[in-house]
């Protein structure tokens, strides 16, 4: 157990360091605007494929509606801050809060659905959201919320960026996250072993849409506006893709899914007719020669490169 | 003897199909019984009813004096029935031990935030999870491998594994659904001194399903037969054995 304690604490300071090597290369224009405001974008897509990995990799539900609840986040967050005048961290809670409620009580009826049929509901539930908020005169309808000051900067996303990992992480090492992962491997098992499947279906999920909230107050509260045209479902399935493509049921993957998209994405903006080519290019060709993702479901570490070392990543803290 | 389980005249109809139909039975404390019959005899459907993966059509099903009928099947495991399944299903990708460690979620007591924060009862409670989890994995000479993904063992130890994973939910009912099946002569016979041996060291009572007569006249203390949903005898192995209906059901196969 103090091997654990003294792997967070390390990578904990991990952590610390590469924000302030980071931080140093922005504040010394190493890194120039352009791409400061990529790694600001990165760092949201990292929480929202993190968070959806929890519903989609961890749980095995198979939900498409997260930009739904990142729309939520980043219009809740912006009321706070433009409407109500109060403070950004406070933008942030309500954010993830009512996220997190709209997930609870999406998740209550749609969870006892499953495969397919959840996928094409969380679907639907996403778009019905967007489409409230182009109605919603309030918030500003078709033209979006406008004039949303800027509160979020590199140091804000990479700390609650670095929260949601490190929450996400013990959450899976822990009962209610086991619980979690034997419903994926089998749900009447679980059934059978004493989970209450429902109950930790719609813990996870509205785990899930509340961080993705999160990411939405980060998101509007660094472009300034909150517009219905940045969360339709093509933002949701963005999501998945980065989430896919590192591997289901993988913090790494996740997290190098979205930096890997991300950054492609970034790295293309100067051609952008080739930018959905190449895109779709890389998606297939991965898709081809790895379709459980870069990750599969394990997790980077040391053991992955020594030879046999490959056990299950996820349950090497538990050692 | 104390009764644990009370099955009053329960049915289980599919649609045209009376898979199960008015069986009853007990189970006492501490006694290990058997529960036989032909091929869709209606063995599982009755395990079914019994875990809450079905819920009787007619019929009451009662356990320690409180009523099953309409529990879900983690209610009833709490309740402290625990059962494997005829076709394997354990939780394949994960590691084995995680398979016992899910087991004992139950028996938790810490909270979400302690478990996310990683503070109060988290570390000695998740400490006290891996050591049972690997003292039970001991018993069943699983410890070596504790670390290896489930899937990957031999089909033996599978099995050996899901009722590892059954006892770690505590339970005071196990439920074996032919729990040899696949196995070896040796296996199958190492298997069943286990199970009278898991019954004294656990303290509990065990109802197994098993295809085999032999095999449960051998360690069974009771026995119940059915045939196409009915049960057509109960007994002693001795009086099952002599039974003319039982010998009847079986058919050209060899009773010993
Ligand atoms: N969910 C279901 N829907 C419809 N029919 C079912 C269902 N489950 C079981 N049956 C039918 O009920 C009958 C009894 O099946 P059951 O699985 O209980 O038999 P069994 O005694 O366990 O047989 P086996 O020795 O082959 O395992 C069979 O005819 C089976 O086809
Ligand atoms: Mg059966």
């Amino acid at each position: 157990m103090n091997n654990i304690r003294k792997r967070d604490i390390m990578s904990l300071i991990g952590c610390f360091a590469l924000y302030v090597v980071m931080q140093l290369m922005i504040m010394f224009e190493i890194i120039g605007p352009f791409w400061e405001l990529n790694i600001v974008l990165i760092g949201i897509n990292i929480i929202l494929s993190v968070s959806l990995n929890l519903i989609n990799g961890y749980t095995g539900q198979f939900s498409i509606g997260h930009a739904g609840f990142l729309a939520v986040g980043a219009y809740t967050g912006a009321i706070v801050t433009v409407k109500l005048g109060l403070p950004f961290e406070l933008a942030l809670i309500v954010g993830t809060i009512c996220a997190g409620a709209l997930g609870f009580l999406i998740g209550l009826p749609t969870l006892r659905l499953q495969g397919d049929y959840l996928a094409i509901a969380t679907l639907g539930l996403g778009e019905i959201i967007r489409i409230c908020i182009l109605n919603i005169e309030y918030v500003g309808g078709a033209s979006g919320l406008m004039g949303i000051p800027r509160h979020t900067n590199f140091a804000w996303v990479f700390l609650v960026g670095v929260i949601v990992i490190f929450f996400i992480k013990n959450f899976v090492n822990s009962a209610p996250g086991r619980a979690c992962l034997a419903i994926r491997e089998n749900e009447i098992a679980a059934e059978t072993m004493g989970i209450d499947t429902t109950k930790y279906k719609v813990m996870a999920f509205t785990l899930g849409a509340a961080f993705a909230g999160t990411a939405g107050v980060l998101f509007s509260h660094y472009f300034y506006i909150a517009h219905p045209a940045s969360f339709t479902f093509m933002r949701s399935f963005d999501i998945l893709t980065m989430v896919v493509l590192g591997g289901l049921g993988s913090m790494s993957g996740a997290i190098t899914g979205a930096v890997l998209l991300t950054g492609i994405s970034a790295f293309l903006a100067e051609y952008p007719e080739w930018r959905m080519v190449i895109y779709s290019i890389t998606l297939i060709v991965l898709m081809l020669y790895r379709p459980q993702g870069l990750f599969g479901n394990k997790e980077l570490s040391l053991k992955m490169f020594k030879l046999g070392g490959g056990n299950n990543g996820r349950t090497a803290e538990g050692k | 003897m104390e009764e644990l389980l009370k099955v009053n005249d329960i049915s289980m109809v599919f649609g045209g199909l009376r898979a199960v139909s008015n069986f009853t039975m007990e189970i006492n404390k501490g006694e290990l019984v058997g529960l036989i019959g032909p091929n869709g005899a209606g063995k599982t459907t009755a395990f079914n009813m019994l875990t809450g993966v079905y819920e009787p059509t007619e019929g009451t099903i009662t356990f320690e004096g409180n009523l099953v009928n309409g529990k879900k099947p983690y209610q009833v495991t709490a309740m402290g029935m625990a059962r494997t399944f005829q076709n394997i299903r354990l939780f394949s990708e994960l590691s084995v031990i995680d398979n016992v460690k899910i087991a004992y979620n139950m028996h938790v007591k810490y909270s979400l935030p302690e478990a996310v924060a990683r503070f109060g009862r988290y570390f000695s409670e998740e400490e006290e999870i891996i050591n049972k989890a690997l003292s039970l994995l001991k018993i069943f000479k699983l410890d070596d491998k504790a670390y290896e993904q489930a899937k990957n063992l031999p089909y033996g130890e599978q099995r050996r594994l899901e009722i590892a994973r059954a006892l770690a939910t505590e339970p005071k009912l196990l439920l074996l659904d032919e729990p040899a099946a696949g196995m070896n002569p040796q296996e199958t016979h190492e298997l069943m001194e286990m199970i009278r041996w898991i019954r004294d060291e656990f303290k509990l009572s065990i109802l197994l399903i098993e295809h085999d007569m032999s095999l449960v006249m051998n360690v069974c203390e009771r026995i119940y037969v059915l045939e196409y949903g009915c049960c057509i005898a109960q007994g002693l192995p001795e009086e099952i054995k002599s039974n003319k209906r039982v010998i009847e059901a079986y058919l050209g196969e060899e009773v010993s």
